[in-house]
């Protein structure tokens, strides 16, 4: 790691990682390591292990507000423009059937309001994930990268002491950790 | 039934096609690259020259050109129903078929869109139809059928899309981190957006693509609805009629699970994913087409029925005797034979879980739906209220060409997507054996749920 990646990576430079061969193992260690007060844990795994949300307290995201906000704004411009267009600006009189064709408008206003609350939730995700994120600072530890194929990695980004730390690498082992590694730091 | 092996080595049997070709693939994309160099020629010919290069002619205004698009689209309707509709009925065994399915829709429905496009006339001006302020001070008519479907069309696009990459990002992370070369990792590394598969992560993606689900599932009804209005809304006999909409996503749903059994049955074969896509999945497609081919049947019996019960001599022509016995009657027999009879091999549990049988049904299936929109549109156009205006119909060469030429370009476009993309969904198959393994009773180890 050079000292530029280090800077880059900021508080989370004296963190600690550690690797399990299956998520059981990674499970255990979680809970052993909150029963000793380690709360500000994160974790790498190959596949969506819902044991884990519970474990960490994640809050629920405001996705279902972001998303109708957005499906909203897009019903409104839909049928907005559609008015605008045959209503307002440019009205065709066909066979005498009324400017303002509602039933006809209502196909439309339907596409927007998917395609508004579809776009929405998508760019929530890319904001609340800071996406794209081309380097992180795990990147730099041999072997990370099984944590996207077959490995169970836990992460815990900052200790008080060493001493702290030390004591938080005792619990991964006794919980089966195949190896742990400090990343950066003291 | 072949067990699955271990995640690393899963992993490493599902990437490695996606490093190296199978032998199967240069021929292949030879053959769907000649056809799609006839697609070229057919549609440049077109724009140069215009659709008088077609066999269309009055009163057949619209022939093999809306088929073709119907076609097009209903297939990609599948692709929607399997990946979203059953992910929100907790459907499990979709996650291994959920991708083929999903590209099926997207490539689909590039297919789908050139054809209205190319029928326009005078396609370069297709943006009209798009509601933008010009100098012209003219705007679309939303009065008509043609800007509901460019925005039915253009908002399955871009959410299948959506939905189709949001799926794949922690497989291309998966892809990036297995790639042999640098080249190769940088570009997965790119469309992987930076996935490392931390717990947040997870958080926030298991959300935002189930609530994407939702929002496509409604998409799967709208959108071959609202296509099937470019007929209900006409007064001709044979399309006037409000069985159309559902009839419509009926037959969609049913002939894109057709060609996904014709898709599916030689990825299998060829990549050995016998482990992966295990004959539990080919039951379960088989009995979902005969699902909706037993409701197509019962639409078709509906549209007779409700010709003869309208009174209309009109009707009751078009329906009742220019369809079975008019000038597209073998057709009519044809699809009647393909749509209708087929699927009904699938009652037996042998016919389900038989390769040979499920491909064969799915090709005839999946041309018995091209000729079921043949018969409803030109049977209809050709013979209309008018007897002195009644005209039969024939294609040119261009219109054939452009038939088979969008298989070919479907074929190129689904080859690549198998040579480059992670085409089975690696972390949700893993995810659901690790799932599988903590329920209570099952053989696996039971994870402790208390937190201190």
């Amino acid at each position: 790691m050079t000292d530029l990646q280090l800077l880059m990576a900021g508080p989370s430079a004296s963190r600690l990682l550690a690797e399990f061969q299956t998520p059981e193992e990674m499970l255990s260690a979680i809970d052993a390591l909150k029963r000793e007060s380690y709360h500000d844990i994160e974790t790498f795994t190959p596949y969506d292990v819902p044991d884990v949300d519970p474990r960490l307290g994640y809050r629920r995201p405001k996705l279902g507000l972001i998303s109708g906000i957005g499906g909203l704004t897009g019903l409104i411009l839909a049928y907005g423009i559609q008015w605008w267009a045959n209503v307002y600006s440019y009205p065709v009189n066909a066979g005498g059937r009324p400017a303002h064709a509602a039933p006809a408008f209502i196909l439309a206003t339907f596409e927007g309001t998917i395609v508004g609350a579809a776009v929405s939730a998508f760019v929530a995700l890319f904001v609340w994930l800071r996406y794209p994120r081309p380097w992180a600072p795990e990147d730099e530890v041999e072997g990370f990268e099984r944590s996207t194929i077959d490995r169970f990695w836990i992460g815990i980004p900052s200790f008080a002491s060493e001493r702290d730390r030390d004591h938080a690498i005792d619990i991964a082992s006794r919980n089966g950790a195949l190896r742990t590694v400090k990343l950066g730091g003291a | 039934m072949p067990e699955l092996p271990d995640d690393g080595t899963l992993s490493t049997q599902i990437l490695s096609s996606n490093w190296r070709p199978s032998r199967w693939w240069w021929p292949l994309v030879a053959l769907s690259a000649a056809l799609t160099v006839l697609f070229v020629v057919g549609v440049t010919l077109t724009v140069d020259r215009g659709v008088g290069e077609w066999g269309n002619n009055i009163p057949v205004g619209w022939a093999f050109g809306i088929t073709n698009f119907v076609w097009w689209i209903g297939i990609g309707h599948a692709g929607t129903f399997i990946s979203a509709f059953l992910l929100l009925l907790n459907q499990h065994w979709r996650s291994s078929i959920n991708r083929l399915a999903e590209a099926m829709t997207i490539f689909a429905l590039v297919n789908a869109s050139m054809f209205p496009v190319l029928h326009l006339g005078r396609p370069w001006f297709f943006y009209w139809l798009v509601p933008y302020p010009s100098t012209m001070g003219v705007w679309p008519n939303f009065k008509s059928s043609l800007p509901w479907d460019v925005a039915a069309i253009s908002t399955y696009f871009l959410v299948s899309l959506l939905f189709w990459y949001l799926g794949m990002v922690p497989d291309l992370a998966t892809a990036r981190d297995l790639a042999p070369g640098r080249t190769r990792r940088r570009i997965y590394a790119i469309f992987a957006l930076g996935w490392r598969g931390r717990s947040v992560e997870w958080h926030y993606y298991r959300l935002v693509y189930a609530l994407l689900a939702g929002i496509a599932t409604p998409l799967v009804i709208s959108v071959h609805s609202i296509v099937s209005l470019d007929f209900a809304i006409a007064q001709l006999p044979g399309w006037h009629s409000t069985i159309f909409p559902p009839y419509f996503v009926v037959g969609a749903i049913y002939s894109g699970l057709a060609l996904l059994l014709v898709l599916m049955l030689p990825v299998r074969a060829v990549f050995r994913l016998h482990n992966v896509l295990t004959d539990k999945h080919l039951d379960a497609v088989a009995k979902l087409t005969l699902m909706t081919g037993t409701m197509l049947a019962y639409s078709y019996v509906c549209e007779m029925f409700g010709a003869w019960y309208s009174g209309d001599p009109h009707e009751q022509f078009a329906m009742l005797l220019s369809r079975p016995f008019g000038p597209y009657g073998v057709l009519f027999w044809l699809m009647t034979a393909f749509n209708v009879v087929t699927p009904q091999i699938f009652w037996s549990r042998r016919m389900r879980r038989s390769p040979a049988a499920l491909f064969i049904a799915g090709l005839l299936i999946w041309v018995g739906m091209w000729l079921e929109r043949f018969v409803i549109i030109v049977g209809s156009l050709s013979q209309d209220f008018l007897g002195s205006s009644w005209r039969d119909y024939a294609p040119t060469w261009v219109d054939m060409s452009l038939l088979f030429g969008s298989v070919g370009l479907f074929a190129l476009l689904y080859l690549a997507f198998l040579r480059w993309v992670p085409f089975i969904p690696l972390s949700e198959v893993k995810g659901q054996r690790y799932e599988k393994a903590r329920e209570p009773g099952d053989h696996g180890t039971e994870p402790e749920r208390s937190v201190a």
